[in-house]
């Protein structure tokens, strides 16, 4: 009984360093999300209008085009990440 | 063969194509298809994801959206992409891992109120019933053209062929049906705009010719399209116009309504794993970035086509003549168009020619008059809506291309209009029906009154898409504003947080209810026209436009729900450690249906 709390403690706490893991992945995505289409595409778009891209400048790519194939990059790399963490933390689907 | 024969013919054979495989669907594989959990590959629903979530206003609208302004309105792009970010990383595993199938479901259940789960329901319909006006505004566009009737013709033609394929598409095997009409709508985009891009740049990939040289005068692309809209006193294609507060808030709104679309998020409950529910929002966003990508080159290149055909020796050149427009093979294009009432010319001056300025620049304005071309602009309508159907008459592409493109904009509108039926229809016949109001209702009136809401939801749709509050896209963008500003925060609260019931009650109730307030206002009540306050050129708040409004909206529900949530009794244990059990994939098994 008493083996059945500690290992259930200790599981609990396993979950919260699981999840504290898995939100500062998601910050950090979300960070880069952020910056491709509101910052670089939008905000920050005169900062790099000096690097030329085909007749035009690097923010309206990213506008275009550049944030979407980021956003590709984050969502596979999320799910790549996270299936490792699950294994790491034991807590994966069979 | 003439082209309205080439178009029924790829149109029918089109829609053989789906009929058939829905046929062959049902028949073979009911029993692996509809036992939840090991459901579909995360590859092929990904494809369906995109077919049902790609809508006659990403098909249609949005790459003339982007055309007749530029780089202001890449907020499309980023928006409707960048949702899918959110999706996968905020809602789809946690989602999936709670094992059921419906969102509203999920938000009766985490917030243990059947209060919440009809305010989720009455949102769900709200939002879903203003995207379904959208789609019928492409629908109506679309079978306009190919059938060469009026826009409000083709609407009602549209209307009674969606409620059929609705009613149809209800059945069995919807997503391998989705699957090919994924394959239909990104060939139709992608093989018009390949032509496109060879002719203009050499280039047979659009995304890349984008950035390329025009190969008629060896400048970049971009610039020669910068130049000429310049001369003729529009903005510059790629430079900044509009203000930056509203582009920002705008893309938030898209980015959260997508996330807060019920029918994309219940897509992600069939795969049989969490770790599936995570690849599965990748490989969706996979097959929509294809289409993606290529717009912006659409709309860049029919923009540079569309103004050298009015000025086929550069803005310092003649403007086209009457006389070449009624007779030049190459101008037909213009007179198929103009039967359906999207697009109109007049030669105010009388001088024979079609002079194609904008003539609220007092410059150019001048400059025109001096050059003898009058004051006015000739071009009097041109329906941004009508682009991408029209882009490869205007390139002067085969007329295999031209059916083509036609069947593709009807597979986006309808598979998007077909889903979206189904989920009001379920919502209201199950979720509201039988979950709230007659809990004991035998399966065949619930039948019934889920064909009944379709009709009052597609009746309700025409009427509404005969003068609808914007262009295919924007209407669509109202109903994201919607969903960004109830359900979105509502879900994220349910997973993140340990906000109560009443804090979400309250939460979605405003959020809905300020955002409805808002668009009412500049669109008029009910989208009914002329009952409008405000238009978006004078906003309400300083720059807000209503379609930006979703952000502001859902901001305004996390603040509720966090206010009213602290001031009232918290989650009671069993829910506590319901969210604990959501955030962590072990032990998810299969979605179960809990009604």
């Amino acid at each position: 009984m008493a083996d059945q709390t500690t290992s259930n403690a200790a599981q609990a706490e396993s979950d919260q360093k699981y999840w504290s893991a898995n939100v500062r992945i998601i910050i950090i995505s979300l960070i880069i999300w952020a910056l491709v289409s509101f910052g670089f595409g939008v905000l920050l778009r005169p900062m790099i209008s000096g690097i030329a891209v085909g007749g035009t400048d690097l923010g309206f790519w990213f506008a275009q085009q550049g944030s979407i194939i980021v956003f590709l990059a984050l969502i596979f790399f999320y799910a790549w990440r996270m299936n490792k963490l699950d294994k790491e933390f034991g807590v994966e689907e069979e | 063969m003439d082209q309205f024969t080439i178009n029924l013919l790829f149109v029918g054979a089109s829609f053989a194509l789906y009929i058939g495989i829905a046929i062959w669907a049902r028949a073979g594989s009911t029993s692996e298809f509809y036992a939840a959990g090991r459901g579909v590959h995360p590859v092929t629903n990904g494809m369906a994801t995109a077919a049902d979530w790609m809508s006659a206003a990403s098909f249609i609208s949005m790459a003339g959206l982007i055309a007749f302004v530029g780089y202001d309105n890449s907020t499309y792009l980023m928006g409707w992409t960048g949702g899918y970010v959110l999706l996968a990383l905020l809602l789809a595993p946690y989602l999936r891992k709670f094992g059921k199938f419906t969102v509203s479901e999920f938000i009766g259940d985490r917030f243990y109120s059947p209060t919440a789960r009809l305010v989720a329901v009455i949102c769900l319909i709200i939002a879903s019933v203003t995207y379904v006006i959208g789609q019928m505004t492409g629908v109506g566009v679309a079978f306009g053209r190919f059938l060469e009737v009026s826009n409000t013709t083709g609407l009602l033609i549209g209307a009674v062929v969606v409620f059929a394929y609705a009613v149809f598409g209800g059945m069995k095997g919807v997503t391998y049906t989705q699957v090919a009409q994924y394959v239909v709508l990104i060939m139709a985009y992608t093989i018009p705009a390949v032509f496109i891009s060879l002719q203009l740049t050499g280039n047979p990939i659009p995304a890349l010719g984008l950035f390329g040289d025009h190969a008629a005068s060896g400048e970049p692309l971009l610039a020669k399209l910068d130049q000429i809209v310049r001369e003729l006193g529009f903005g510059e294609y790629t430079a900044h116009n509009d203000d930056t507060f509203n582009m920002v808030l705008f893309t938030l709104s898209l980015m959260i309504g997508t996330a807060g679309l019920p029918h994309v998020i219940m897509r992600f409950f069939t795969v049989p794993k969490v770790s599936d529910a995570r690849w599965s929002a990748g490989w969706a966003l996979v097959f929509i970035a294809l289409l993606y990508l290529t717009a912006p080159a659409v709309g860049a290149m029919a923009r540079l086509n569309i103004t050298e055909q009015f000025w086929p020796n550069g803005a310092s050149g003649e403007p086209v003549s009457v006389e070449t427009i009624e007779s030049n093979p190459e101008y037909d294009w213009m007179a198929t168009w103009q039967k359906t009432g999207m697009l109109g010319w007049e030669d105010k001056n009388g001088d024979g020619k079609i002079a194609y300025f904008n003539d609220g620049n007092a410059d150019t304005k001048a400059a025109m008059e001096a050059a003898g071309w009058g004051s006015e602009n000739e071009l009097t309508n041109f329906n941004r809506d009508i682009l991408v159907l029209a882009n490869p008459e205007i390139a002067n592409l085969p007329s295999w291309v031209i059916g083509l493109v036609a069947a593709g904009g009807l597979a986006a509108a309808l598979s998007t209009a077909a889903g979206l039926l189904l989920a009001i229809s379920s919502a209201v016949s199950h979720d509201l029906l039988k979950g709230q109001f007659t809990p004991d209702m035998s399966e065949k009136s619930e039948l019934l009154s889920a064909r009944i809401a379709m009709a009052v939801a597609i009746a309700v749709a025409t009427y509404l898409g005969l003068n609808p509050p914007g262009f295919a896209a924007q209407t669509v963008a109202l109903a994201f504003g919607l969903a960004a500003a109830s359900i979105f925060p509502v879900l994220m609260m349910g997973i993140f947080t340990k906000v109560n019931s009443k804090g979400a009650v309250a939460g979605m109730i405003t959020g809905l209810v300020v955002t409805l307030v808002y668009i009412f206002l500049h669109k008029g009540w009910m989208f009914i026209p002329d009952t409008n306050s405000f238009t978006d050129a004078d906003p309400l708040l300083g720059t807000i436009k209503s379609t930006s409004f979703g952000a502001v909206g859902a901001a305004i529900n996390f603040a509720v729900a966090f206010t009213v949530s602290k001031m009232t009794t918290p989650i009671p244990r069993e829910i506590e450690e319901l969210v604990e059990s959501v955030r962590v994939p072990r032990g998810a098994g299969a979605a179960v249906d809990g009604h």
